[in-house]
């Protein structure tokens, strides 16, 4: 017992060690309890008629990215580019599905900046976007070969995000 | 008078609702539950502030959604669990009781019941020692029958 007059030395620092910890979570990131569980059933239509559309049952086979964007959103600008590239790459397929937008406008945006969606589905009511838990766009899903869900990303995918979240997953389903 | 008026005030005087007039349901029965589902999900985006309380688009898609359950015949339990099988626990303004919140719901008793111990053992170890260890000192002693000479 000599050393107990320390004892509030070792509480605080207990306690430092866990508000440290804390403070390294970003608060406006909510958990999602659809990770690791079956993408919802969706089926929706394409940005123009005639064009595939996007449904649950595309998602199978290969591991694909599934990106919600909107014309509208101006974060989705900044990630656009990543897209484009990992399209270019083609290690992953990435597909779009277009959050509470005008089709003529999402039409436009992709036309400007490249489109890096192999299939696209136009959520216009935002419908779609709830059952998978959307609470902002942009957001980002890695879905795995049997339509299982295994990543989401909120907000804008940077490149540092992809190598450090995404990739080591990647590598993981591709063995 | 004055009683009057103020009772007729808080009776006119609704809280302030981000629910809009376009959302509410016809019958008033499923339109009260809805507010009190309403009144328990956190909105997502704004993250303190219900889904009732928030102006955001998701915030009015959600109340929407809720009212098209309960319309469907959901129960308020149905209802709620099915924005949280989208949006997680976390949407709970008022945290379940289950392990994982058992730190959240049970802390604060286990820090109180700690503190009280150690309180009770400090001052009961005080107190023995004041009481059968400590004797006057002699400079005490002669303080003591100083005052006691004069007085």
């Amino acid at each position: 017992m000599r050393f107990s007059f320390l004892f509030p030395l070792f509480v605080f620092a207990g306690l430092l060690a866990l508000f440290f910890t804390g403070l390294g979570h970003d608060p406006s990131i909510v958990p999602s309890p659809l990770v690791n569980r079956l993408a919802p059933e969706f089926n929706l239509p394409s940005l123009e008629a005639g064009e595939e559309g996007l449904k649950t049952a595309d998602l199978m086979g290969t591991l694909t990215l599934v990106n919600f964007f909107a014309s509208w959103c101006l974060p989705c600008k900044v990630e656009h580019p990543l897209l484009v590239k990992l399209k270019k790459e083609g290690r992953i397929r990435v597909v779009g599905i277009n959050y509470k937008d005008k089709p003529k406008e999402a039409k436009r945006w992709l036309a400007e900046r490249g489109n890096p969606y192999d299939r696209i589905g136009a959520d216009s009511s935002g419908r779609v976007a709830i059952d998978w838990g959307v609470y902002g766009v942009p957001e980002s899903y890695l879905v795995d070969q049997n339509g299982r869900i295994r990543w989401k990303h909120v907000g804008v995918l940077t490149p540092g995000d992809w190598h450090e979240d995404f990739v080591p997953l990647i590598k993981g389903f591709e063995k | 008078m004055k009683r009057v008026l103020i009772a007729l005030f808080l009776a006119t005087t609704a809280p302030v609702f981000a629910v809009e007039p376009d959302e509410i349901l016809n019958d008033p029965i499923l339109e009260a539950r809805a507010r009190d589902i309403g009144k328990e999900l956190r909105c997502p985006v704004c993250q303190n502030q219900s889904i009732d309380d928030s102006d955001a688009n998701l915030a009015r898609d959600l109340r929407l959604l809720i009212r098209e359950r309960l319309k469907a015949g959901d129960s308020d339990k149905a209802a709620i669990s099915f924005i949280v099988e989208r949006y997680g626990n976390y949407v709970l303004l008022r945290p379940p009781l289950k392990p994982a919140t058992y730190p959240l719901w049970l802390g604060p008793f286990i820090i109180f019941g700690v503190a009280l111990l150690i309180a009770t053992l400090y001052l009961r170890g005080r107190r023995r020692a004041d009481l059968m260890t400590r004797t006057l000192s002699p400079d005490e002693e002669r303080r003591i029958q100083d005052l006691m000479d004069h007085h």
